[in-house]
C-alpha cells in the first residue's frame, strides 16, 4: 500500500500500542505515589505515636517531661477556637453567599466582590495572621486572646464557606423559587421557607470542611500568640489559650528524640478529629443528596 | 359537586383572612427592608479584609522602609535582622528554592496523575482515587511539618550524608506532595472540559490513547494545566509550617538544597513568635517580608486568574 | 364572591374585567418579545393563549403577574390594569398581585415538603397559622383540585413520592389554598401523560365556576376544548383574539388560518 513496506507499519504499530502501555503504567505509578506517600505518612504517625497515644494523653496537661505530657490544653483551645469560628464564619459566609446570589444586581461592585473573595482564598494564612495581630491584638488592644484567635481564623475560612453556601444556594431548583414568589411570597419567606431547607445541608458540608482546615491551622494561630506552654483549657473569650496544630509545633521543635514520639500521638489525636469531622460531612452530604 | 355538607356549614374566606392578617405582617415588612442591609455588611466584610490586610501590611512596612530604605531591602544579601543586616535576597532565594523543588516533585506527579484519571482510569476508579488524593490537600500543614523531619530528613541523611538537619530539599519534596492533589485536581478539570470529539477524531485515525493524551488533550487543556501550575506555585510560596519546621531558620544566600535556609514565611513565624516588641525593627521588619509575600502571591493568583480566563474564552 | 354567583347563575349577563391590557411591549435586553399588546380579559372565563413556540406567549402570561420581572434585562412599555389597578404602579405591590393571581407552571414543581406543608405554603406565609384553619383549607384545596382522595392518607408524606400528574394537580391545590381571583396556567399539561392530561381539563372545566383561567398551550385541540376564548400569538404579536369557536372556525386572519391548519409552527 503506497508502497509502504505492510510489515514495517505494522512493527510501527506494535511500538506504538507498546509505548501507550509502558506510559499507561508510568501514569499509573506516578498518580499511586500521592497515595503511597500519604500511607507513608499516616504508618508514621502510627508508629511513631501509637506507644504514646493513650487515654491518659488526651486528658493530661502539657508538662515539661515527654513521659508525662499530653494534649489537652491544645484539644480543649482547639474546641473553643472551634466555638468562637464556627458560628462567626458561618453567619459571615451564609449571609455573604445570600447577599450576592439573591439581592446583589449584576454590577461592578458586585463583580469585585467576587473576584475580592477569590483573591483572599488564594492569601496565605499567614498573611491572616498579620491582619489579626495588627488588627485584633493591637489596634482593638484584645491582645493574644481566644477571641482575637478566633476571629482570625474565621476571616481566614470565610472565603472557602461563602463558595460553598454560594454552590449550595445555585442548586436549589429555579421552578421552586418561581412556585414561590407565584404564590406572593416575598423574597424574604422564600429564602427562609424554600432556599435555605434545600441549601443547607451543602451549607453544612462545606463549612465542615473550612472548619477542618481551620483545626489544621497552625501559623496564624503562632502570629496572634497562641501559647505553646499552658496548663488550662480556656474558659471564656479573653483567656489565653493554645491549640493542638500549636502543640505538635512545638513538640515538633524540641531536639531531643522522645518528643517526637509525643508530636506522633498529638498528630493521630489532631486527625482523629478532623476525620470524625469529613466524615459527619460525606454522612450529611451522602444523607440529603438523594432528596431534591 | 366536590364540596361537602361539613365545608358548607363553615364556609372561610382565604383572601379575607389574608387580608385580615396584613396588619400583623406589617413586622414582616420591615425584617423585609433588615435583612439585605445585614447581609450587604456581611459581604462588605470580604473587602474590608483584604482592606485591612492592604492597609496593615502597607502602614507597618513603610515605617520600616523609612528607617531602612526600600532598596536597600530589595537588593540586601544579607539578612540577620538582630544584628541589624535587613537585605530580602537570601528569604527570597530560599522561597525560590523551596518552590523550584516542590514544583519539580509536584509537576510530573500531579500531570501524570492528571493524564491517568483523565484519559486512562474507569469511571469507578477516578471515583476512588480523587478523593483519596485530595486528603493529602487536607493534611493538616504541621503533621508535613513532622513528616518532614522525621522521616524524609533521615532518609536523604543515608543519601547525602553531608546533608544538614535542616534543609531545603526534603522541605520542598514535601511542600511538592502537599500541592500535588491540587495540580493532579485542577488539570484533570481543565483536561476533562476537552470536548470528547476531539478525543474521538483523534482515535478514529488509529491513534493510541498516549498520541490522544499527549497530542491532542494536553495542548488543548494546556492553559488550563498552566493556570493550575501557577496557583500550586502561589500555595508553594505561601507554605509556612513545613518550611519552618523542615528547612530551618538560617537566611542563606544558596542554591544548594542540602543546607539550612529560610522562606520569607519561615521568617514571619520567627520574627513574631521571640519576644518581639510591637514597634521595634525587627517588628516591623516581620510586616515588610510580609508585603513581599503578599505581593508575590497575588502577582501568582491574579496570573492563574487570567490564564484561566482566557482558556475559557476559547471554547 | 358575590359576584361569583351572579356570573353562575346568568351567563348572559356582561363580565367584569380582570384585565385590562393596552400598548404592551417587552424587551429581553435589545430583542424585543412582545409588540403592542392589547386585550381584555373577562372574569369567569377560560382564555386560552396559542402559538408557535417562542412566539411570546409565555412571557405574556408571566407578565400578567409580573413573575417575567425576574429576569433582571427585563423592560417593560404600557399599562396592564387588574380590576382598575394598574400593575405597573410602584404602590401595587408584586406580592399582593400574585397573592390575587395564581400561577400553575409547566413542569410540575411542588417543594421538597409533604403533601399538606405544600398546599399550606400559601395561607402560612400570608400570615394563617391556626392549625384547624390550616387544615380546613388544606382539605377543600385538594378537594376542589380533585386529588383529595388519593392522597388523604399521606398528606404527611413527601410530595416527591407522587406521580407527575398527582404532582401537577397538588400544584393547583397549592395555587388554591390562596383562593386567588385568576390562575394562570403555562402549558400545565405538556408535562404529563393522556389521563393526567385529561383529569388537568377536566378540572378546569369545574375551576371556570369560581376562577377566572388564561391558560397557555401549544395544543390547539386543549384550547379548543377547554376555552371560552383564544387568543394567538405570533412572533410577538397578539394576531387574533375572540371566541374559541369562532377563531377555529372562521379566522379573520391568514396567519390563525395557516397556524390552525397546521400550515406552519
Amino acid at each position: 500500500m503506497l508502497g509502504m513496506d505492510e510489515t514495517k507499519v505494522q512493527g510501527r504499530i506494535k511500538n506504538r500500542q507498546l509505548l501507550n502501555k509502558i506510559f499507561r503504567t508510568l501514569f499509573f505509578f506516578s498518580t499511586l505515589i500521592g497515595l503511597i506517600v500519604l500511607v507513608m505518612l499516616l504508618a508514621r504517625v502510627l508508629t511513631q505515636g501509637l506507644g504514646w497515644f493513650d487515654w491518659e494523653f488526651i486528658t493530661t496537661m502539657p508538662a515539661p517531661f515527654a513521659d508525662k505530657t499530653g494534649i489537652l490544653a491544645g484539644l480543649g483551645g482547639t474546641i473553643a477556637l472551634m466555638i468562637v469560628v464556627a458560628p462567626v464564619s458561618i453567619i459571615v459566609g451564609v449571609s455573604t453567599a445570600l447577599y450576592l446570589e439573591m439581592y446583589a444586581r449584576q454590577n461592578k461592585l458586585t463583580r469585585f466582590i467576587q473576584v475580592n473573595i477569590s483573591n483572599l482564598a488564594g492569601v496565605p494564612s499567614i498573611v491572616y495572621g498579620l491582619l489579626g495581630l495588627t488588627f485584633f491584638v493591637y489596634m482593638l488592644q484584645m491582645g493574644y486572646t481566644l477571641i482575637a484567635g478566633g476571629l482570625t481564623l474565621s476571616l481566614l475560612i470565610l472565603p472557602v464557606i461563602i463558595v460553598a453556601s454560594q454552590e449550595a444556594i445555585r442548586a436549589v431548583p429555579n421552578d421552586l423559587l418561581e412556585a414561590s414568589y407565584g404564590m406572593g411570597a416575598t423574597k424574604l419567606q422564600t429564602i427562609v421557607r424554600v432556599i435555605l431547607p434545600a441549601a443547607i445541608p451543602g451549607m453544612i458540608t462545606g463549612s465542615i470542611l473550612a472548619l477542618s482546615r481551620a483545626i489544621g491551622e497552625t501559623a496564624p494561630l503562632i502570629v496572634v500568640g497562641a501559647a505553646t506552654t499552658i496548663y488550662s483549657v480556656p474558659d471564656g473569650l479573653l483567656s489565653k489559650y493554645s491549640a493542638m496544630p500549636i502543640q505538635i509545633y512545638y513538640w515538633v521543635s524540641k531536639p531531643q528524640a522522645e518528643w517526637q514520639f509525643v508530636a506522633a500521638a498529638g498528630i493521630m489525636v489532631l486527625l482523629i478529629v478532623l476525620l470524625l469531622m469529613n466524615a459527619t460531612a460525606v454522612f450529611i452530604r451522602n444523607k440529603f443528596q438523594k432528596r431534591l | 359537586m366536590m364540596g361537602n355538607i361539613k365545608e358548607d356549614k363553615q364556609k372561610i374566606d382565604v383572601q379575607q383572612m389574608i387580608n385580615e392578617k396584613k396588619s400583623t405582617q406589617n413586622n414582616l415588612k420591615i425584617i423585609e427592608k433588615i435583612v439585605p442591609v445585614f447581609l450587604f455588611l456581611c459581604a462588605a466584610l470580604s473587602i474590608l479584609t483584604t482592606v485591612g490586610i492592604l492597609f496593615t501590611l502597607l502602614r507597618e512596612s513603610i515605617t520600616f522602609f523609612g528607617e531602612q530604605g526600600f532598596f536597600s531591602f530589595i537588593t540586601g544579601t544579607k539578612w540577620n535582622p538582630w544584628a541589624g543586616d535587613f537585605g530580602v535576597l537570601p528569604l527570597i532565594t530560599g522561597t525560590l528554592q523551596i518552590t523550584v523543588i516542590s514544583i519539580l516533585v509536584a509537576l510530573p506527579i500531579g500531570l501524570a496523575s492528571a493524564i491517568f484519571l483523565s484519559e486512562y482510569a474507569s469511571d469507578k476508579v477516578r471515583r476512588t482515587i480523587k478523593p483519596t488524593l485530595e486528603v493529602l490537600a487536607g493534611v493538616p500543614t504541621v503533621v508535613y511539618g513532622y513528616f518532614a523531619v522525621s522521616f524524609v530528613t533521615p532518609i536523604l541523611r543515608s543519601i547525602f550524608p553531608e546533608i544538614g538537619i535542616f534543609n531545603a530539599l526534603s522541605a520542598g519534596l514535601v511542600v511538592g506532595i502537599m500541592i500535588v492533589p491540587m495540580i493532579a485536581s485542577l488539570s484533570e478539570d481543565a483536561m476533562n472540559s476537552v470536548p470528547t470529539s476531539l478525543r474521538e477524531g483523534a482515535l478514529a485515525l488509529g491513534s493510541t490513547r498516549l498520541e490522544v493524551a499527549l497530542k491532542v488533550v494536553v495542548p488543548a487543556a494546556f492553559s488550563g494545566i498552566v493556570a493550575a501550575t501557577v496557583l500550586a506555585i502561589s500555595r508553594a510560596i505561601g507554605e509556612t509550617m513545613i518550611v519552618t519546621i523542615a528547612a530551618g531558620a538560617s537566611p542563606n544566600l544558596t542554591f544548594d538544597p542540602l543546607v539550612s535556609i529560610q522562606t520569607l514565611t519561615a521568617f514571619i513565624v520567627q520574627g513574631i513568635k521571640g519576644d518581639t516588641t510591637f514597634g521595634s525593627m525587627i517588628y516591623y521588619s516581620v510586616y515588610a517580608v510580609g508585603m513581599t509575600l503578599f505581593v508575590f502571591t497575588l502577582a501568582m493568583n491574579l496570573l492563574s486568574q487570567y490564564i484561566a480566563r482566557k482558556f475559557r474564552e476559547e471554547y | 364572591m358575590a359576584n361569583n354567583t351572579q356570573a353562575q347563575t346568568s351567563n348572559q349577563q356582561q363580565k367584569s374585567t380582570v384585565f385590562d391590557v393596552t400598548d404592551l411591549n417587552l424587551w429581553y435586553g435589545e430583542d424585543q418579545a412582545l409588540y403592542d399588546i392589547n386585550m381584555n380579559i373577562k372574569q369567569n372565563e377560560v382564555t386560552a393563549i396559542i402559538g408557535p413556540s417562542g412566539c411570546g406567549k409565555s412571557t405574556y402570561l408571566k407578565t400578567l403577574n409580573r413573575m417575567v420581572e425576574t429576569v433582571p434585562i427585563v423592560r417593560i412599555s404600557g399599562s396592564i390594569k387588574y380590576k382598575d389597578s394598574e400593575i405597573f404602579d410602584d404602590k401595587y405591590k408584586k406580592e399582593d398581585l400574585r397573592t390575587k393571581v395564581g400561577m400553575v407552571f409547566q413542569k410540575p414543581n411542588p417543594f421538597p415538603k409533604s403533601v399538606y406543608d405544600n398546599v399550606a405554603y400559601g395561607p402560612r406565609i400570608h400570615g394563617i397559622r391556626d392549625k384547624k384553619t390550616l387544615d380546613q383549607i388544606v382539605e377543600k384545596s385538594l378537594r376542589d383540585a380533585a386529588i383529595w382522595d388519593e392522597v388523604k392518607d399521606r398528606l404527611n408524606e413527601n410530595a416527591y413520592g407522587l406521580s407527575g400528574g398527582q404532582q401537577q394537580r397538588l400544584c393547583i391545590a397549592r395555587c388554591l389554598a390562596i383562593e386567588p381571583d385568576v390562575i394562570l396556567m403555562d402549558e400545565p399539561t405538556s408535562a404529563l401523560d393522556p389521563i393526567s392530561t385529561l383529569k388537568v381539563e377536566e378540572l378546569v372545566q369545574e375551576l371556570k365556576k369560581k376562577y377566572s383561567i388564561i391558560i397557555v398551550t401549544h395544543n390547539m385541540q386543549q384550547a379548543a376544548r377547554i376555552s371560552d376564548k383564544t387568543a394567538f400569538f405570533l412572533n410577538g404579536e397578539m394576531v387574533e383574539f375572540t371566541e374559541t369557536d369562532t377563531l377555529f372556525s372562521t379566522p379573520s386572519d391568514k396567519r390563525t388560518e395557516d397556524y390552525i391548519t397546521g400550515r406552519f409552527g
